[in-house]
């Protein structure tokens, strides 16, 4: 791929409900490889924007593009719901609430889509929910249900069942967001080592030190704008914008 | 109370009770039937569907039962529709019934957390992947004690098709008042033979429903 053609590209995003606007002409560019977090207050459309990327919340105008495919299409229902469903095999997304499949064990959680959309069998689709849960430290819970699991070994199972998809990206919607205190840091160890192994993902989150401590670059938001973008040590450290100023006093403040 | 007499009618009221119990499991297969397509009509994406799955339950559940099972038992044949007495009882309460369980499936559905689906399609599933594979496995469990709630309803309901003289338990009890003019015993044997049906109904839910919630 050339180095000038970005990997996810948002372009001109907007968004509104009704009058309300919460997306307001957002573009930017992540290459590939790249660790991106979104911060911003609640309500400034961080979420909203993770969410437009596999097209979950359709942007009311504006592109997504993955990789050179135009994500959000306008076709025809039967022909979208073909595209979108390709593309999502791509984009992996984590959610604030883990949304595990209580129905199904560890096993069948990550196993399920794999076999049920790459045709892999029983044997193959075994081995995959083993490696991912290596991936994740948790092989030993592969027959649990997700009842008897803690919030922290969840999210990471939860990571584990998009990662067994094989995605090119991975969206982390507040991941840590939903857990007690003490749980935060086992998930933040297997985001990290994804990290290492340079998955492109992007991040949505609260938590500045984590932004900062792996991300390449950081973006902060309000009221469905990107205020300003940069490396998190001059975001942090040196803000150029009023508003991120007043937002990371704040947030410091608090936490 | 006159026991010999109890003991003298209550062969016939047995297989009286057999009639209430056939009738009473054809309603709730017919009913399950008509509460899936109904279900699945309301939660449509086509607006047409979601306009048939309303205007079929509005109907079913706003006019008196009893005014449908006429309609279709004595009005039936105007129009073409000729039913013996059992076979329009069991499409007229299943397809009442029918009602009642479209909004008891559909909630049971929209209740699981809408999360669920949304994991399932990120990850590249389809619409009925999704459904199938993830939503309805536990819709159906939210859906076995609401659907019981029903089911005792329907029971209770088929005493209605006495008034199309179908021998069943209530039509047998007022076929034997007429005879030996005991309306309290007569009563009092087919509301304990009810009780019996509807307790045994009752276990039969609750041990599929601890079941379907063993994980």
């Amino acid at each position: 791929m050339e180095k000038n053609q970005p990997f996810v590209e948002i372009r001109h995003a907007r968004k509104c409900y009704g009058d309300l606007e919460v997306l307001k002409d957002i573009s930017l560019t992540v290459d590939r490889g790249e660790i991106v977090a979104i911060i911003g207050p609640s309500g400034s459309g961080k979420s909203t924007l993770l969410r437009a990327i596999n097209d979950l919340d359709p942007l009311t105008s504006g592109e997504v593009w993955l990789e050179g495919t135009l994500v959000n299409q306008v076709l025809p229902h039967h022909r979208y719901e073909k595209h979108i469903n390709q593309v999502r095999q791509d984009i992996g997304m984590v959610f604030q609430h883990f949304n595990l499949f209580p129905h199904l064990t560890v096993r069948g959680n990550i196993t399920l889509a794999p076999r049920m959309l790459k045709g892999l069998s029983s044997e193959e689709a075994d081995q995959l929910a083993v490696d991912q849960l290596e991936r994740v430290g948790l092989l030993d819970r592969i027959d649990f249900y997700p009842s008897r699991l803690s919030g922290g070994q969840k999210q990471r199972v939860a990571i584990a069942r998009a990662l067994a998809m094989k995605p090119k990206v991975m969206l982390f919607d507040e991941a840590t967001s939903a857990l007690d205190p003490e749980l935060v840091e086992e998930v933040n160890l297997v985001m990290k080592r994804l990290a290492e192994e340079h998955m492109t993902m992007i991040i949505v989150t609260h938590e500045m030190a984590f932004a900062a401590s792996v991300c390449d670059r950081v973006i902060f938001m309000d009221h469905g704008v990107a205020i300003e973008s940069g490396p998190p040590d001059r975001i942090f450290q040196n803000p150029t914008e009023e508003r991120t100023r007043a937002f990371l006093s704040r947030h410091l403040r608090n936490s | 109370m006159d026991t010999e007499l109890l003991l003298r009618v209550y062969p016939f009221f047995l297989e009286a009770a057999w009639v209430t119990i056939l009738l009473s499991l054809y309603t709730t297969l017919l009913g399950l039937f008509c509460g899936s397509l109904g279900a699945a009509c309301r939660l449509s994406r086509l607006r047409f569907l979601r306009t048939l799955g309303v205007a079929y339950v509005s109907f079913f559940r706003g006019t008196p039962a009893i005014i449908q099972l006429f309609l279709l038992y004595f009005g039936g044949p105007q129009v073409g529709i000729q039913l013996d007495a059992f076979e329009a009882g069991v499409i007229g309460l299943g397809v009442n019934i029918g009602a009642y369980m479209t909004e008891t499936i559909r909630g049971a559905i929209i209740s699981v957390d809408k999360g669920q689906a949304e994991a399932a399609r990120t990850l590249g599933m389809s619409r009925i992947q999704s459904f199938r594979k993830v939503v309805l496995p536990q819709a159906l469990r939210l859906m076995i004690r609401p659907l019981g709630v029903n089911i005792n309803a329907l029971i209770k309901g088929t005493a209605l098709v006495a008034t199309i003289s179908v021998v069943e338990l209530t039509y047998t009890a007022q076929r034997f008042i007429g005879s030996t003019y005991r309306p309290f015993e007569m009563f009092l044997l087919a509301g304990v033979l009810y009780m019996i049906i509807i307790y045994l109904t009752g276990r039969g839910i609750a041990w599929l429903d601890r079941r379907a919630r063993i994980v």
